[in-house]
């Protein structure tokens, strides 16, 4: 027979946990955002052309896929995110610097529109608790289709095509902000570090695509 | 076509070879989702989408 009151405590604990890794995973995205935004602003005072922010894309994704996963369950993640984010911070220099010079207003909307997006969807995830996990499927299939038409679109050059994997791009991160979170409340990522890398992609897409879509919108595109 | 754009197409299918087996496991093993389930993701897009169309008058 379960005893009830080993029962509350082990829910207690994983309760304790999950609201752990939350905080974690919020106190280093922070981090993060800051020192990528920092990283941006030495690019673009550098001028940093669209080469070197596609090597340090490449860079950064080379962290991401195999630097990181061996070492986000040690302290030596913690390098590693901000070099993953500060490459990432670079890479979007030239953009940044393009978007300033045609509207400011285009950077600051997508910037302020991003973080609105990604509190409400926290929010929403938080206080509903849903368990967003069937999504999974739908959102890799979802990237993968993107991915393909990006990959298309450096041979069509279709503006229309660019535009509607912009605002694929918006729901799909979306949906992965809300699939990232109610994973953690749920328990189905325990790892702060790999969550800041999940929540911080997901962010930092949504950003680009917003400024690429408010652009076309704006008329400056 | 200029290096960039071949860096640019590498990059992509580079992303293509490392997501597509990830993607593959996903669809196979994700809980599959009700009704309900997806209208819990169609609503709060829904007020994305709105709030889209908001920034693109605002800018």
């Amino acid at each position: 027979m379960n005893n009830p009151n080993i029962s509350m405590s082990r829910s207690q604990e994983s309760i304790l946990a999950t609201n752990k890794v939350l905080k974690n995973t919020y106190m280093l995205l922070s981090l993060t955002l800051v020192f990528s935004g920092v990283m941006a602003f030495i690019g673009m005072s550098l001028n940093l052309g669209h080469g070197a922010s596609l090597v340090a894309t490449i860079a950064a994704i080379v962290l991401l896929w195999f630097v990181l996963p061996r070492t986000a369950n040690s302290t030596a993640g913690i390098p590693v995110i901000f070099a993953f984010t500060g490459l990432l911070g670079l890479g979007l220099a030239p953009m940044l610097n393009y978007y300033l010079a045609v509207n400011p207003s285009i950077v600051s909307t997508a910037l302020g529109g991003t973080g609105v997006i990604f509190l409400g969807l926290s929010g929403y995830a938080l206080t509903t608790r849903k368990d967003f996990s069937f999504m999974a499927g739908f959102l890799m299939v979802g990237m993968l289709v993107v991915i393909v038409a990006a990959l298309a679109n450096i041979f069509l050059q279709m503006p229309v095509l660019s535009l509607v994997g912009s605002g694929a791009i918006v729901m799909l991160m979306s949906g992965f902000i809300l699939y990232e979170t109610s994973s953690i409340i749920h328990g189905g990522e325990t790892n702060y570090i790999m969550a800041t890398a999940s929540l911080f992609l997901s962010l930092l897409n949504m950003f680009q695509a917003l400024m690429h879509i408010l652009g076309v919108f704006g008329g400056d595109d | 076509m200029d290096w960039l754009a071949i860096g640019s197409a590498a990059l992509l299918i580079g992303m293509i070879i490392f997501i597509y087996p990830r993607m593959k496991h996903a669809v196979a093993n994700a809980p599959k989702g009700n009704m309900n389930d997806w209208m819990g993701y169609i609503v709060p897009l829904a007020a994305v989408i709105g709030f889209v169309i908001l920034l693109i008058y605002m800018v």
